[in-house]
């Protein structure tokens, strides 16, 4: 623990949120049809596609048009997966993937999740990669955001009946947004250090004066949009561990900040849309307090150290599994960025973590990968939340509960408590099956309370679509890559339809003018209340199992009690 | 507040709370209990541990402990029973009082109804809407019916609690009776407008027995929540199981059902019903009749009200409130001679005078009137009163009567008002008031202003209402001017003058508009469309009955001030279900830090350190959270009937008030009562 370690944390967090609220703007801006330096290249897909873009859907179109887009680009993925043997660009004769494996990578990159079961290198071709995978960082970045846009003006609009034109929010999402803004990081990566090529590899000679092959390629492109989009899927297997994807400590705050900054900046833009701005502050800072408390966390874990290790002699903080480059402050807020955004890249190995360590990222999924959350996605599962907490505590001022002039009533509670009860129900529910079959266990590398804290994880970062891993455990059987697909197929869909049936409800409300018995929300009684609805509903259904994971092993780390 | 006499709901007694047992166990009938799904949950668990207790005492394996976690989720099933059971039977004793009169109730029934002198004896529950009868003095009303004929005296106590008799008659606001009121004198001829099982006091019954409860749409909703939250603590017990099992612990039936239930909102599960019957209670207590449960949530969210100005926001009498003697005429002389002008004057304006003259000016009228004075009255077409004595022709009224009256004493002069006179006179009029001229003879003495006295409070009570978000607007049938005046004194937000019925429709549509609920009260026929239109319509019960039917509430009382009260009591309702739902989900972490470390302490011994309360055993842990957890139903029921205190307070400070008393308090409650009574179970060795 340095006074420099807790200086980045404190200077960083808040640079991120800086920077995002100027985007958020500017994301208000496209999606209300102001920006449109690309028009014509606009108009040109909606006729291609044949697509009315002046024509709204009401909430169930919206929703019918975010599926079969989905379901298509799922299809159109399973079958690159199966067929890519036959298919082109295949200099290296990969075969095609095995179903169970192809039906999990295909869910897993359109869910956005980029949980990665397969080994890269050695099981894909170029064309799967390029066609298939790229293709989805983008549009299934694209999908989240639409949706979150599309429940964004359900509180913005007053008895209205539509909530905008799917197709629409798509392109734009994609042409204004992630585009430009993966254009800029690929090229200041480049500049950093990471390789932009189409060449395979090359050799070089070592120090020792061996020979060693290394493997480079168009990095920095698919770098760029991994982090933009929380998609996480890495170039290399080791993801942003690897010294060619992540090579210095630069890129590392560039990567960390393409992590949170679309998922961040869209809080502006819903408080921008909603004509509220400090509403949209008041969610930003919720998710700011959950990165700043979770760093600080997780830093003061690691570099306090693990006693076990360090009575054998090894001095410092607990850096197993970590890259030197990056030491424990930057692992440690790459691990709670990474987490908090349903992101899933990572730069160091979650596994060696502290026990506690390692907790904090995983309840961060658990709690639904809202803070700041996938990017759109973040957005509805934290509004889930404030409908929540605006129900339950709402009722104090002695008035039924209303947000930003929205009455919320039981269709909306209906749905909020629908997307809450899909996480614990595919996290508790598949590890606890998966913890008492015998043939599942054989996937775990590690005895006692880690084992099954594996396991835990595995569901978690599939449910909560993030796509890390504690890495030591074996995904790729066809009972993980089923229900981990699962788990990845319902924390996605089984989220978007109650959200957008939220979105269908409440943009045919009036929305009621506030006044002084209006029940507030904005400000630090409201941020806090948020906050602690969040820990109670999203994550205090998880104390037992964490308890007989991450908790008793912090406990027994003391007893130095070891497996 | 003496006024209302209320329905009284009966305190707590004895009686009462033996009956409530009684129907604490009635209650237990699983085809009822299915409508509160948590303790319907508590109540399978608690039969499915019961089972395994029977089990285990057949076997002759230790039962101890099943059994008392067995018994402890019975009460706990019970104690909710029981709340809800206590809040019915407060209103039961009336109901019964009430259905009395409505089955054993006689109607003349006017088979034809051309003819008045031939009726037929039926029964009251068999009329039909459109029956005439014939009702006369000392006979029950025998439905809800409009006056068609006749002029009568009714004693409405058997709905009102009020026991002086009102005047019902035909044609006008007044046309309307309620069945089960008395004619007290003379008769009338009713046409029945409601059918058996839907008359006013067959809703009343319902309302106030709580039978025919209907939940309300927030209730509906929060049901859902809690259902979502017992489904989602349903999954982490069961996975609990198989979590256990890999951990090597093994844990048994009887304790994940304890760790269900402690987690499982039971406390909110358990009050719900009793904080809404309670609810509509306190409305009842306060003699207004809610039809819905709805309107009661409605009248919290209210943003606007609408009072009428007589009554509401002032006395309803114009008084006087100041002398002004015209130069020449000492202060003295025109307090006497609005005294003697005033002697005989029975009406407001002229008790006022007199009131004034005593305590302003120290000017006590005579006990009798001096000798030889003639007392003229007041006329409508000389708009004048006064006195004739001892020469001196004293006459107060209109201005522009006394000032014709003074001119006449003296024809041949030319006559010319005095400036000073015309002056205070518009004074008065750009004030709002009105001014009442006084001469003795051809002599202008000066002029008395007669004002609309603000209640004294009614300022404060619109600030408080201010700051709870609400506006005020004052609906008055005076000029723009007159109104402006009285409506800058009493502080209201807005006025309405000169108001026409469809002013108010119009004003309600423009401010529900701009997304605000509006809340009224009304009388007349010619206000139903605008009872209608708004969210919370309260009706006179003096008023007819299509003002009764379009509004959502009745106010027995006839009281408009009653408005302020109501929404007061909608607020409360919904402040005490929201600060008891906070309190119950927040007491789950401390039944957490009980239970789990209990739960895995042989196998993972580790977990211990987690036990912070220091609980004795792992027994006595989990049946502490258990016996916390069926107690504080009970601690609760007080506050659950009688609401949470409530102030006139903004949003902003009721919510920190509440999240600070509600929020942490049910963080810290639990810790400190499964302490307190792990030590009672260990010291008593019950675990």
């Amino acid at each position: 623990m340095t006074l420099a370690g807790w200086f980045q944390i404190i200077i960083f967090v808040p640079v991120a949120v800086l920077t995002a609220w100027p985007l958020g703007r500017f994301a208000a801006a496209v999606f209300e049809g102001r920006v449109t330096f690309l028009k014509p290249v606009e108009i040109g897909f909606y006729r291609l596609a044949g697509i009315n873009e002046s024509r709204e859907q009401g909430w169930l179109g919206y929703t019918f048009a975010v599926l079969a887009f989905n379901a298509a680009g799922f299809a159109l993925l399973y079958a690159i997966l199966r067929l890519q043997g036959v298919l082109l660009i295949n200099p290296q004769g990969f075969v095609g993937v095995e179903p169970a494996l192809a039906f999990n990578t295909a869910v897993s990159f359109t869910t956005n999740t980029n949980w990665q079961a397969y080994g890269g290198e050695t099981t894909l071709t170029h064309f799967a990669q390029m066609a298939g995978l790229t293709t989805q960082n983008f549009v299934s970045a694209a999908t989240g955001i639409a949706v979150a846009i599309a429940l964004t003006r359900a509180f913005a609009r007053s008895t209205a009946q539509t909530v905008g034109n799917f197709w629409v929010d798509l392109t734009r999402s994609t042409l204004y947004l992630l585009l430009p803004l993966a254009l800029v990081v690929a090229l200041a990566l480049v500049w950093l250090g990471v390789p932009q090529t189409l060449d395979g590899s090359f050799a070089a000679q070592t120090l020792e004066g061996a020979q060693q092959v290394i493997a480079v390629g168009p990095a920095a492109s698919q770098v760029a949009i991994k982090q933009l989009g929380t998609n996480g899927g890495g170039f290399f297997n080791v993801n942003s561990a690897h010294p060619l994807e992540n090579p210095t400590y630069w890129t590392n705050w560039l990567q960390i900040w393409a992590i949170v900054v679309i998922p961040l900046a869209l809080a502006i833009t819903f408080g921008r849309m909603i004509r509220r701005e400090r509403e949209g502050a008041a969610l930003l800072a919720v998710m700011a307090l959950f990165l700043l408390v979770g760093c600080g966390i997780v830093y003061a874990l690691e570099s306090a150290g693990n006693p076990i290790i360090q009575s054998l002699g090894v001095i410092g903080g607990n850096m197993e599994g970590k890259e030197v480059r990056f030491g424990e402050i930057m692992s440690s807020v790459w691990a709670v960025f990474t987490t908090g955004a349903s992101n899933g890249a990572v730069n160091a190995m979650h596994d060696s973590f502290t026990p506690l360590g390692g907790l904090v990222p995983m309840f961060l999924m658990q709690l639904g990968e809202i803070l700041p959350g996938g990017v759109g996605s973040g957005l509805y599962g934290i509004l889930l939340f404030t409908i929540l907490s605006v129900f339950i505590a709402g009722l104090m001022v002695g008035r039924t509960p209303e947000y930003l002039g929205k009455k919320i009533e039981a269709k909306e509670v209906k749905m909020a408590m629908l997307a809450v009860l899909v996480m614990p129900l595919f996290i508790l529910g598949f590890t606890a099956v998966s913890a008492i079959l015998p043939g599942t266990l054989a996937s775990i590398q590690d005895a006692g309370p880690h084992g099954l804290s594996e396991i835990l994880y595995a569901f978690t970062s599939g449910a909560g679509n993030n796509g890390s891993a504690f890495a030591g455990f074996n995904a790729n059987t066809p009972w993980y890559n089923t229900t981990i697909g699962l788990s990845m197929l319902f924390g996605r869909f089984a989220i978007i339809v109650p959200v957008m049936m939220v979105a269908g409800a409440l943009v045919a409300k009036p929305r009621l003018a506030a006044s002084q018995g209006t029940f507030p929300t904005h400000g630090p009684l409201f941020i806090g209340l948020l906050a602690g609805v969040i820990l109670i509903f999203g994550g205090l259904q998880f104390f037992p199992a964490l308890a007989l994971g991450p908790i008793v092993e912090h406990f027994m780390m003391l007893a130095r009690i070891t497996f | 507040m003496s006024k209302h006499q209320s329905h009284a709901s009966p305190a707590i007694s004895g009686d009462l709370i033996g009956r409530a047992f009684g129907d604490a166990f009635r209650k237990l009938d699983p085809r009822q209990l299915v409508r509160n799904p948590v303790i319907f949950v508590t109540e399978i668990v608690a039969l499915l541990v019961t089972v395994l207790f029977v089990r285990d005492l057949i076997a002759g394996a230790p039962a101890w402990f099943s059994g008392q976690i067995a018994a402890w989720l019975w009460f706990t099933v019970l104690f909710a029973n029981l709340a809800e059971a206590v809040a019915e039977g407060r209103g039961r004793a009336q109901a019964d009082t009430l259905r009395r009169s409505r089955t054993e109730t006689m109607a003349k029934w006017l088979y034809d109804p051309e003819r008045k002198e031939l009726h037929k004896l039926v029964p009251a529950i068999e009329l039909e809407v459109g029956d005439v009868v014939l009702v006369e003095a000392g006979d029950l009303i025998p439905s809800d019916g409009e006056v068609i004929e006749g002029i009568a005296s009714v004693n409405e106590a058997a709905i009102t609690g009020e026991s002086a008799p009102v005047i019902r008659e035909s044609g006008g606001d007044r046309s309307a009776v309620t069945g089960g009121t008395t004619v007290v004198s003379d008769w009338l001829v009713v046409k029945i407008t409601a059918g058996a099982g839907s008359s006013f006091l067959d809703r009343m019954i319902a309302l106030v027995e709580g039978a025919e409860r209907q939940k309300t749409p927030n209730e509906i909703a929060l049901n859902i929540l809690l259902v979502g939250m017992t489904i989602v603590f349903l999954v982490a017990v069961v996975t609990l199981a198989g979590l256990g099992a890999y951990s090597g612990a093994d844990l048994s039936v009887p304790v994940l059902v304890a760790l269900l239930v402690t987690l499982i909102p039971t406390t909110i599960g358990g009050l719900l019903s009793a904080i809404g019957i309670a609810g509509m209670d306190r409305l009842l207590k306060f003699n207004v009749l809610a039809m819905s449960g709805r309107a009661v949530e409605a009248s919290g969210d209210v943003d606007t009200l609408l009072l009428d100005k007589t009554g509401t926001i002032t006395f309803g009498n114009r008084m006087a409130a100041e002398f002004i003697a015209v130069p020449g005429v000492s202060e003295r002389e025109i307090v006497e001679a609005a005294v003697l002008s005033s002697l005989a004057d029975e009406t407001a304006e002229g008790r006022s005078i007199l009131a004034l003259a005593a305590d302003r000016y120290g000017q006590r009228s005579p006990e009798v009137g001096p000798a030889g004075a003639e007392f003229i009255a007041f006329s409508a077409t000389t708009r004048l009163s006064g006195v004739d004595v001892g020469g001196r022709r004293l006459r107060k009224g209109a201005v522009d009567a006394v000032l014709k009256f003074a001119q006449g004493e003296n024809p041949r002069q030319p006559f010319q008002a005095p400036a000073a006179f015309t002056a205070a006179v518009e004074r008065i009029a750009r004030s709002g008031g009105t001014p009442l001229g006084l001469a003795d003879g051809s002599r202008i003495l000066g002029v008395i202003h007669l004002k609309d006295v603000v209640k004294p409070e009614i300022k404060e009570r619109f600030a408080q209402l201010r700051r709870m978000g609400i506006r005020t607007v004052m609906v008055t049938g005076d000029n723009p001017v007159t109104a402006a005046a009285i409506a800058g004194e009493a502080g209201v937000d807005d006025f309405i003058a000169e108001a026409t019925p469809q002013d108010k429709l119009n004003y309600i549509r423009k401010e529900q508009a701009s997304g605000r609920l509006v809340a009224m009260c009304g009388d007349g026929t010619n206000d139903a469309p605008a009872l209608a239109q708004a969210d919370v319509g309260v009706a006179m019960q003096s008023g007819t009955q299509a003002a009764r039917e379009a509004g959502n509430m009745v106010d027995l009382d006839s009281d408009p001030t009653k408005l302020i009260e109501v929404v007061g009591i909608g607020k409360q309702l919904l402040m005490t279900r929201g600060s008891l739902t906070t309190f119950s989900i927040a007491n789950d972490v401390a039944k957490y830090f009980a239970i789990i470390p209990a739960l895995f302490v042989v196998a993972l011994p580790q977990l211990g350190a987690l036990n912070v309360m220091g609980l004795s055993t792992p027994e006595s842990a989990i049946l502490s959270a258990v016996i916390f957890n069926a107690l504080i139903i009970i601690a609760l029921i007080p506050l659950a009937l009688k609401g949470v205190a409530y102030r006139p307070l903004g949003a902003a400070s009721l919510l920190r008030r509440n999240l600070a008393l509600y929020g942490l308090g049910g963080l810290v409650v639990p810790f400190v009562g499964i302490k307190l009574i792990d030590l009672a179970v260990s010291a008593l060795r019950l675990a």
